[in-house]
């Protein structure tokens, strides 16, 4: 199925969760915050988050800013 | 630092006391390496960050900000920059505090134009309502409006933060009478957030009673960086004890230092 991350397409397997994408974007056990279709996903729901077609999933940091 | 009053001049920001009244921001540094540096000799205790995308399937060994900005040595504050409504405002200090282990403190700002970065203090207002109510210590960036500000506190924000000249300007404090009345006005901290140039900027800032000073661009600008970082912990800190110390009357004319008795020509 195809998803929307950090506004690039990507193809990923059907029932997708959160915590496997970011296995699959080799994230995983980096310090960030996941966002679905504008609803923050807690750490804790990474495993149980399942995503569908066309979501949206922002994975943000912290960079330098004033 | 001695002082006349018994217990430590510490500042005071949601129920945590910091020695340093010097905040700074870790944009527009060349490399992280100079971020590090110019961090550590600014002496600041809270660190401004903000919180962008990630890069996917990029630099996979990139070094992190929070490598050379730890968590257990700062108190991060993460911004809302970049936000021009509340409801971006209201999730990146979601996410933010998601990011940062259910940290609560967050410097709220909700831009109004991109030629000024002029805060839209509308927007502003409600979306500090919706942080606080969420349980957010809230650090607001704000114009120098002294009825803006009174709201803001009401609100429940934990400090009030004017700025002295637009974002990044260098142009120094341009409204000392307006920030003085909102710290006169004030039962939270004001800080002056935006603006600064150089050092004396800072210590005027300091001089009006301002709690502390919130600067980025000051110091990342600078030719030395690392000098500017430390001019500026020091400028902080004569601006504080001058505020202290109380400063004379200015007079008109002359007032001899040395004794008119005793003259001998």
């Amino acid at each position: 199925m195809e998803i929307l991350v950090n506004g690039t397409p990507h193809l990923v397997p059907t029932d997708t969760t959160v915590a496997q994408l970011l296995v699959i974007l080799e994230m995983q056990g980096k310090r960030l915050a996941v966002e679905v279709n504008q609803e923050l996903v807690p750490r804790s729901q990474f495993d149980s988050a399942a995503l569908s077609p066309h979501d949206t999933v922002e994975i943000v940091h912290a960079i330098g800013g004033g | 630092m001695q002082h006349t009053t018994s217990s430590p001049d510490t500042l005071t920001i949601a129920g945590k006391q910091y020695s340093s009244r010097l905040l700074v921001g870790t944009g527009k540094y060349k490399d992280l390496a100079e971020t590090k540096a110019a961090t550590e000799a600014s002496g600041a205790q809270i660190i401004t960050v903000a919180i962008r995308r990630t890069n996917i399937g990029q630099n996979k060994g990139e070094p992190n900000l929070l490598d050379v900005i730890p968590l257990d040595r700062y108190t991060l504050l993460p911004n809302t920059a970049g936000c021009y409504n509340v409801e971006d405002a209201v999730r990146t200090c979601r996410l933010a505090r998601e990011l940062l282990d259910g940290h609560k403190l967050v410097k709220l700002e909700v831009l109004g134009d991109e030629k000024t970065l002029y805060p839209d203090t509308i927007q502003t207002l409600k979306a500090a309502e919706i942080l606080v109510k969420d349980g957010f210590d809230v650090m607001v960036y704000t114009s120098a409006d002294p009825l803006i500000a009174r709201q803001l506190e009401e609100i429940g924000c934990v400090a009030i933060m004017p700025l002295a000249a637009p974002i990044g300007s260098g142009l120094g404090i341009r409204d000392p009478y307006n920030i003085l009345e909102i710290i006169s006005n004030a039962k939270v901290p004001v800080l002056v957030d935006a603006g600064v140039g150089t050092a004396s900027d800072a210590a005027v800032a300091m001089e009006l009673g301002c709690a502390g000073v919130l600067m980025n661009t000051a110091i990342a600008a600078a030719k030395n960086p690392v000098l500017m970082a430390s001019a500026m912990k020091h400028a902080i800190i004569a601006g504080r004890e001058a505020f202290l110390a109380g400063r004379m009357p200015r007079k008109r004319y002359a007032s001899a230092s040395s004794p008119i008795d005793g003259t001998f020509f």
